[in-house]
């Protein structure tokens, strides 16, 4: 089937979604997520990140579509024609979601863990205005205990579904979800429940936010100041394949592998994720590619200037905002 | 006096019940469906009648039936929405409480017609009396035969269950409401797949509003090219309008699509004109969700032609100048009504029954509201105005569920047409009357 996003042109298989095909193409044409998850079934069309704007339904039926649609849930027509990028109207609505996404984010990157990782904090710089037209008080949730790893900072949570659906598809049993509705709609362990079960870590591997994070990290170190390397042991729950998060000789950190898009590649158990903290413990492969979505590999460049230069003339040909000219 | 086919017996005494319904005609489409057509048959009659989805959205009812999927071996669910919950709508209830058996008989006669042998009545929490109405109604259809196995002897068998809701607009939503159903929380579904292909329970469902489906009735009697006489153009047979507000008579009344907007106002039949002698200022034509209109544009046309209750005559213009039927719900104010009051309503309301799933809806909602409840105490300022125009254009079309576009319209419809009034309460920093609300402690400034 083919495909047209952003003029350029692309054969896919059926059944595949537009995000899919535009990841395909590459990050120049692919939309932002920030609840779909490609490893996880049903996630997406929440957010409304994703929309794009298809001029063409399909070769048979021309007509556009009357509304933007969501990508990661739209599976492409042969002969479809996207625009992501370069129509106005998409960048335009995708401001607003980025808006609509930060009234009630408590901002506060500097005392976040997430900070550097941060699907959100990318979206607003790539999207995003750098002033907030919200002057009301922001929502304040009650801090809810979910365990001896995670904490649950519900401030911050944009409501993805992305951890409800890893305790549905990878753990036997789920003991939370989303209650109440609309603003005050919240994640949340009915009657303070706790998340034991082995694989329940990766939730915070699939939080695009700082709202799900590793006790056993939090506080410890800024994200950019340790090293990534990977490394795998024989583990009878999971893979082992992991990355060890470094400072010196010491393991601050693990989690899963995360590619480019800043997914995990494969899902790993909670004995790896907290208990193996130890350099011994592991099998090291080396140093991890770094990707998108990582600050890690900031001012490790010595090009940094011309760099710069290169970034700011792609982002103006996207219609991306100048993140160095603040109004 | 037009033509009634829906709730012409309402004021027959004891017509709730199966042997008072019965002999005033009741279970004659049953009969005749079940003896002496095919169910294709029926769903050609509903195409021939153009009976359009009487919900809102307006929908031709044959042809939603007609791509319902039959796969071999996979039951198929008739879902009777009865979760009536738009504000200033409340003709449902008027026709369930009053005539339950006339549902009753369209779901049997068009389950017939779509091959379902399990049919299911959502209607909201709040009508939990009418739900008992309507129970009492099918344990009578079942003892009488009309219910069960074997229907007048023929092959047909059909079971029908009424099943509460627990109060939520956003269940009205088709696949929010089939979720509810299956018991799951009521957030919508993305769409494609489409209920007729994949509905309840993952089978092929129809979800048809509680006025289409007691429209089959007549359809069947009558024949679908009869039917389609009374109407005009694409907007044929009757509706139920419920009409509220400023108006001398307010209530349910079933009109024939096609009369004027004035006439439904001021004539002794309807609405009996504004109460008190006062002018008329605005309408809501079709319930809360549907674009207000001034006086000059509901009453005429920006062309000057005089507007009719039709779908077509309604959204003339667009929503420039027009409106939506939708579901019927008629809301008429006076001249001493404050737009911007009764928007900041609409809005609560939205806010409130966003079931969060998605962001702009979630988040748009709530700050909408908050932002015309500054109008409403005082502190707005004239940039404001642009904000919520700004506001509504970005949830508008970008969300899951049509709840979103819902909250916006009215919004964008009030700035439309009554900009002034928002502009004058900015710049004279002018308070609002809202007694009414600080009673409801709603408003905390």
């Amino acid at each position: 089937m083919k495909v047209t996003i952003d003029g350029i042109t692309i054969d896919v298989p059926k059944g595949t979604t537009i995000l899919e095909a535009a990841r395909m193409i590459g990050p120049e044409v692919a939309p932002p997520t920030m609840c779909y998850y490609s490893k996880l079934k049903t996630s997406g069309g929440y957010c409304r990140t994703c929309i794009v704007k298809v001029t063409q339904g399909s070769a048979a039926n021309p007509t556009p579509m009357p509304k933007p649609v969501a990508s990661c849930r739209t599976e492409v027509m042969d002969g479809m024609v996207v625009e992501n990028t370069i129509n106005n109207d998409v960048l335009e609505a995708r401001k607003g979601v980025v808006e609509f996404l930060l009234i009630n984010h408590p901002l506060d990157c500097p005392v976040c863990d997430q900070a550097g990782e941060c699907s959100l904090q990318d979206l607003s710089y790539e999207h995003g205005a750098a002033k907030t037209r919200y002057e009301f008080p922001r929502r304040e949730f009650e801090r809810i205990d979910i365990g001896k790893y995670v904490q649950l900072h519900m401030n911050r949570c944009i409501m993805c579904f992305r951890c409800v659906k890893v305790a549905e598809q990878l753990t036997d049993n789920r003991v939370h979800g989303v209650m109440h509705r609309g603003d005050a709609a919240e994640i949340s362990t009915y009657i303070e429940n706790v998340i034991e079960n082995e694989f329940s870590g990766n939730v915070i591997d699939v939080c695009p936010v700082g709202a799900l994070t590793d006790k056993t990290f939090r506080f410890k170190s800024r994200v950019w100041f340790t090293k990534p390397v990977d490394a795998s042991c024989d583990c009878k729950k999971c893979s082992g394949k992991v990355r060890l998060w470094m400072k010196g000789p010491d393991v601050l950190r693990v989690t899963a592998r995360k590619n480019m898009w800043a997914e995990v590649e494969e899902f790993i158990c909670n004995t790896c994720r907290f208990d193996r903290k130890s350099v011994s413990d592991w099998k090291i492969e080396g140093p991890s590619p770094i990707h998108r979505g990582s600050v890690i590999s900031q001012n490790h460049y010595n090009h940094l200037n011309e760099l710069k230069v290169q970034v700011m003339k792609q982002q103006k040909a996207l219609g991306f905002m100048d993140i160095n000219k603040r109004p | 006096m037009g033509r009634k086919l829906l709730i012409h017996n309402d004021k027959v005494p004891g017509i709730n019940t199966l042997e008072v319904y019965r002999a005033h005609g009741g279970y004659a489409s049953v009969e005749k469906a079940l003896k002496s057509m095919q169910p294709d048959q029926i769903t050609d009659e509903v195409k021939k009648s153009g009976l359009r989805g009487r919900g809102g959205a307006g929908f031709p009812t044959g042809m939603k039936w007609s791509f319902l999927a039959k796969p071999e071996g996979v039951p198929r669910y008739l879902v009777c929405n009865a979760d009536e919950s738009e504000p200033g709508t409340f003709k449902d209830r008027y026709l369930m409480e009053k005539i339950p058996h006339a549902l009753i008989e369209g779901m049997i006669t068009s389950s017939y017609a779509l091959g379902a042998k399990t049919s299911y009545i959502y209607i909201r929490g709040e009508y939990f009396y009418v739900a008992r109405i309507l129970e009492a109604a099918i344990a009578e259809a079942y003892a009488a035969g009309w219910l069960g196995k074997n229907i007048l002897g023929t092959d047909f068998s059909h079971d029908c269950y009424v099943q509460v809701g627990g109060g939520a607009y956003i269940c009205g939503e088709e696949t929010a409401l089939l979720e509810s159903l299956e018991g799951k929380r009521g957030n919508p579904r993305i769409k494609p797949p489409f209920p007729a292909v994949a509905g309840l329970w993952g089978c092929p469902t129809v979800v048809n509003n509680v006025e289409t489906i007691a429209a089959v009735v007549p359809i069947v009697n009558m024949g679908g090219e009869e039917y389609a006489k009374i109407g005009v153009g694409k907007s044929t047979g009757t509706k139920l309008i419920s009409a509220s507000g400023h108006i001398n008579k307010p209530g349910v009344y079933e009109i024939e699509l096609g009369i004027t907007v004035e006439d439904f106002i001021y004539s002794d039949e309807y609405c009996g004109g504004i109460r008190n002698g006062k002018k008329l200022k605005a309408v809501v034509a079709g319930g809360s969700s549907v674009p207000i209109l001034p006086t000059e544009l509901i009453l005429k046309t920006a062309k000057g032609e005089p507007r009719l209750m039709t779908y077509e005559s309604l959204s003339d213009g667009g929503f420039q100048t027009g409106t939506m039927l939708g579901s019927g719900g008629f809301i008429a104010m006076d001249e001493d009504t404050s737009i911007v009051k009764n928007l900041f309503t609409f809005a609560r309301f939205y806010h409130h029954e966003s079931c969060g799933q998605c962001s702009p809806c979630r988040e748009g909602t709530g700050w909408m509201e908050k932002i015309l409840k500054k109008f409403l105490n005082g502190t707005a300022t004239e940039s404001d105005v642009e904000l919520l125009w700004d506001i509504q254009s970005k949830i508008e079309g970008k969300t899951i569920c049509p709840l979103g576009e819902a909250a916006a319209w009215p919004v964008a419809a009030a700035i439309r047409h009554f900009k002034h009034e928002f502009l004058e309460i900015a710049r004279n920093k002018k308070f609002v009357d809202i007694s009414h609300y600080d009673r409801l402690n709603l408003i905390r400034a």
